[in-house]
């Protein structure tokens, strides 16, 4: 009987699952946990072993999932960027649909809660200082409406995060994710051929690895406690001109003053890997601090810049 | 070939490439450190500005081994000139000095940042968004700082105005005590000749967004410049008022504005 009891895997919900990123902690983590994926998007298939299901969180049928698995944690990396779908969208998706997810959580006593964030809720502006930690203010909704669900949501892993201290949540702010697979802004423009820049501004960026940053999701789920909020981040740095040039991109340089010039051309030019929200974020540093997140954690990257460069490099051939 | 290895093989000398691998650099895999620094940016900096601080300004060091060879360190010294030439001249003289070189890092205006080209070559070059944050950062990182607690005030400061000191922000000593950093004071004579100004057009400045808009011959006179390092000063840390701080930070100017004196004394002529 305690042999059979032995053998229960703890289980775990993975939102986002249809992601690439989602897919890489799966992968680290169905040997020893029972994952169960969830996605809004598609229904994935990732093995016999892996329940999945396709509902939005805000659905009530969501419910059921945690009605039929004695869920343990949950890993909530379904978050819709900016460049999807409209501003409503992604509020009823990313805030209100994380709060139903939350609410959930605490009626059915998990112990363990990851948020991925982004560092993009710090916003982009002049007087940013270098290595922000966790403390700082979030400035990304004074620079644009487009940033709003991103600080929301924040917002509310914060509310939940001291109101029920059980829920052990843990909120990460990865600097910009890329590597194969990668579907966001700034892996869209590493692997683009031509790469817009703002005429006179290469702000420092950082750059981590989907491989890494999967490694620091699990890390988070095996150490079971340090709630709290964590930048993730390697400690080392570029500058996004120059990251363009050894992913060899060919820049093309946009007219970057008066600010609302290069604005209107991104909105002319509906470019996807560079929308007018952002705009701001390739001109202005946002350079985090991931010192709390490596000592807490253990957490070594494995991948360098060059390495990261080198994928999107060999992509163009 | 990319731009910055090319500069750095045809200026860079052998002597200077020998010299530079011997500092230590906090910066990743790339040459970058957070701040934006760079280090073929920052090394072809030092060797253009070679003849500029030897045949130029003729600058005279005394007192340079006082800044120490390592930790942290904040190096205070007097403001002017409309543009940051001191900061530049200082960082090189501590950057090429004999015994225990180091790259020392500037603080720069807020509004740097907002300039295209110019606020990523001074950031590659080594300077740093005047924040405390930035600051406080960088001391942790056993980085040596150039402060001008004058800040705008003296930098824009007029020519009949020269030499004297204008008020002192408080900022680098709550710094100094919290990192328990020494405070080299300098005294940098010379520069309040480099760009003269009789006047300065406030509304015009106000409406461009820049911190002064002076009235001066926009040239750069190649005027002597001395610079005199004094003894770190070394202040306890602890909690005390912002009055006792303030007492602290008058200690230090008026060590700085005695080094200015020893330097005026010292200098023979102005050109």
């Amino acid at each position: 009987m305690a042999a059979r009891r032995k053998k229960t895997k703890p289980e775990l919900l993975v939102t986002g699952a249809a992601g690439a990123l989602a897919q890489q902690v799966i992968a680290r983590l169905r040997e020893k946990y029972k994952v169960i994926a969830v996605d809004f998007r598609e229904q994935v298939y990732l093995g016999d072993d892996v329940p999945s299901y396709r509902i939005d969180v805000n659905k009530r049928g969501f419910e059921d999932i945690f009605r039929k698995h004695n869920i343990t944690g949950v890993i909530h990396l379904g978050r819709m960027i900016a460049s999807e779908e409209n501003r409503m969208r992604r509020y009823n998706s990313n805030v209100l649909g994380s709060h139903r997810l939350l609410d959930l959580c605490h009626k059915y006593h998990i112990h363990k809660v990851i948020i991925l964030s982004t560092y993009h809720v710090y916003g982009a502006n002049a007087y940013n200082p270098a290595l922000i930690d966790e403390g700082a203010p979030l400035k990304a909704a004074e620079l644009t409406m487009d940033l709003i669900d991103s600080v929301e949501l924040e917002n509310l892993a914060n509310i939940y995060l001291w109101k029920y201290p059980d829920l052990n949540i843990t909120v990460l702010r990865p600097c910009n994710i890329v590597g194969p697979d990668v579907r966001n802004t700034m892996s869209l423009l590493l692997s683009s051929k031509y790469c817009p820049v703002l005429a006179g501004f290469s702000p420092m960026m950082q750059f981590i690895h989907i491989e890494d940053m999967a490694d620091a999701i699990v890390a988070v789920i095996k150490s079971q406690g340090h709630r709290g909020i964590y930048n993730v981040a390697t400690e080392d740095w570029v500058a996004y001109q120059e990251a363009l040039d050894r992913c060899d991109c060919v820049k093309i340089p946009v007219w970057s003053i008066p600010p609302i010039a290069p604005r209107l051309i991104s909105n002319m030019l509906q470019l996807k890997s560079f929308p007018p929200y952002l705009l701001n974020y390739f001109k202005y540093p946002v350079i985090i601090d991931g010192q709390l997140f490596r000592s807490t954690f253990g957490f070594t990257p494995k991948y360098s810049l060059d390495e990261i460069f080198s994928y999107y490099r060999n992509l163009k051939g | 070939m990319k731009l910055r290895p090319l500069l750095r093989r045809i200026f860079v000398s052998e002597e200077l490439e020998r010299q530079y691998t011997n500092i230590a650099k906090p910066v990743g895999t790339l040459g970058y450190d957070p701040w934006g620094l760079n280090v073929d940016t920052n090394i072809v900096a030092m060797a253009l500005f070679k003849p500029i601080f030897e045949k130029y300004f003729r600058v005279e060091t005394h007192g340079i081994e006082n800044i120490p060879a390592s930790g942290p360190a904040l190096i205070v010294a007097n403001h002017s000139g409309q543009l940051p030439i001191d900061g530049v001249l200082i960082a090189y003289a501590l950057a090429t000095r004999k015994d225990s070189p180091r790259i020392p890092r500037a603080m720069i205006e807020r509004f740097f940042p907002t300039v295209p080209y110019i606020g990523n070559l001074l950031n590659q070059m080594g300077a740093v968004l005047g924040d405390p944050v930035n600051c406080a950062k960088m001391l942790g990182r056993e980085e040596a700082i150039i402060v001008f607690p004058e800040g705008v005030r003296g930098s824009g400061k007029l020519y009949r105005d020269r030499y004297q000191l204008k008020r002192f922000g408080n900022g680098f000593m709550h710094l100094a005590m919290q990192h328990n950093a020494p405070i080299i004071p300098v005294g940098v004579v010379g520069c309040e000749e480099t760009i003269p100004a009789i006047a300065n057009i406030a509304p015009l400045a106000k409406m461009l967004g820049i911190p002064y808009a002076p009235i001066a011959v926009p040239f750069i006179f190649p005027a002597k410049v001395i610079l005199n390092f004094g003894q770190p000063l070394h202040f306890e840390p602890g909690e005390i008022t912002e009055d006792e701080v303030t007492k602290r930070v008058d200690k230090v100017k008026t060590e700085v504005s005695r080094l200015i004196d020893k330097g005026l004394h010292e200098r023979k002529r102005v050109f």
